[in-house]
């Protein structure tokens, strides 16, 4: 049965990968689009200036896809590949949560599991990190800003399961409702205190346009809630009805 | 859809299925589950970012619209 959920799993995420291509295809793109237009700009204005100094300019990078592939087969690739391991990992983690999260039937249980995954998997990380378009990054910090990332992501998560567990001891003692008030509360101590004392990532360019940075991050959450709620949506048929059957 | 499949799709719902899987019998597949996730975050998310497993750029380009959308560090 839970090889049947994880299966489920994995085609749902195929699937909301599809969707989230359509949407990034439509509307994330352009932002993505104008992004690179600044970066082409910087890098001519930086070799024009090399060489009216009479230095060598950098040579150019040599292109390894074009810029059709990138936002075509490649973004759809992407974005697929990521809603497959969305689907399974989602899978697995409805296989614990069905039954264990309080009174819910499967499909409110799979649309709370894709909440709290999107929020701890997405949102808290890149409220500290937020998502960034081309050409907004140093090259040679890239090792440094991974590390913070996935490490911001590591403890977005422990702190999620902590107030999890916290809240089940907290509830036989004091109730349902002020059992999760606290374990909420301890939850927001503990992630405000590592926004506040991880070291920030600033490196957007003086110049690039302020609109284009908002779209692009709107788009980018846009994206997560397309993958985590259409996982959370179709999961909450797919596996109500593997439960339904036999083995 | 049509009525029949409306129809079935709400009693599927209606079962009560709170049956929670035992723990032992998840583990395994949690494995294959997580390991899936696993390398889907690593390739679409880091590989020839931070850190590469292949040589080369290849991947690092052609999923570069993905990782930049999905949040992940890039460049």
């Amino acid at each position: 049965m839970i090889g049947n959920l994880v299966l489920r799993g994995f085609i749902v995420g195929i699937l909301a990968g599809l969707l989230a291509f359509g949407w990034a295809k439509v509307f994330a793109e352009r932002s993505i689009g104008t992004a690179i237009t600044f970066e082409s700009a910087q890098d001519q204005a930086k070799e024009a200036a090399a060489v009216a100094a009479g230095r060598q300019p950098e040579p150019e990078a040599q292109e390894i896809f074009s810029r059709t592939v990138q936002s075509g087969i490649g973004l759809l690739t992407g974005l697929v590949v990521i809603g497959a391991g969305i689907g399974c990992l989602f899978a697995i983690m409805f296989a614990f949560a069905n039954g264990r999260l309080g009174d819910l039937g499967p499909g409110p249980t799979a649309a709370w599991l894709a909440f709290l995954s999107l929020m701890t998997v997405y949102v808290i990380p890149a409220l500290k990190y937020p998502a960034n378009p081309p050409s907004v990054g140093e090259p040679a910090t890239i090792k440094y800003r991974t590390g913070l990332y996935f490490l911001m992501m590591a403890i977005s998560i422990a702190a999620t399961m902590g107030a999890y567990l916290l809240r089940r001891r907290l509830v036989g003692r004091y109730g349902s409702w002020n059992g999760s008030l606290i374990a909420i509360a301890a939850y927001l101590v503990v992630v405000i205190f590592f926004f506040l004392i991880l070291p920030g990532i600033n490196e957007v360019p003086p110049t690039f346009p302020a609109v284009t940075l908002y779209n692009f991050r709107l788009a980018s959450l846009i994206t997560q809630i397309i993958l985590w709620g259409a996982v959370g949506v179709m999961f909450g048929y797919a596996g109500t009805a593997a439960l339904a059957g036999k083995d | 859809m049509s009525e029949v499949d409306h129809k079935s799709i709400a009693t599927v719902m209606d079962i009560p299925l709170q049956v929670s899987i035992p723990v032992k019998r998840i583990l395994p597949w949690a494995i294959v589950g997580a390991l899936i996730a696993v390398l889907a975050f690593y390739f679409v998310g880091a590989e020839q970012g931070a850190t590469h497993l292949i040589s080369g750029m290849g991947i690092h380009e052609f999923v570069h619209d993905a990782r930049h959308l999905l949040g992940f560090p890039c460049h």
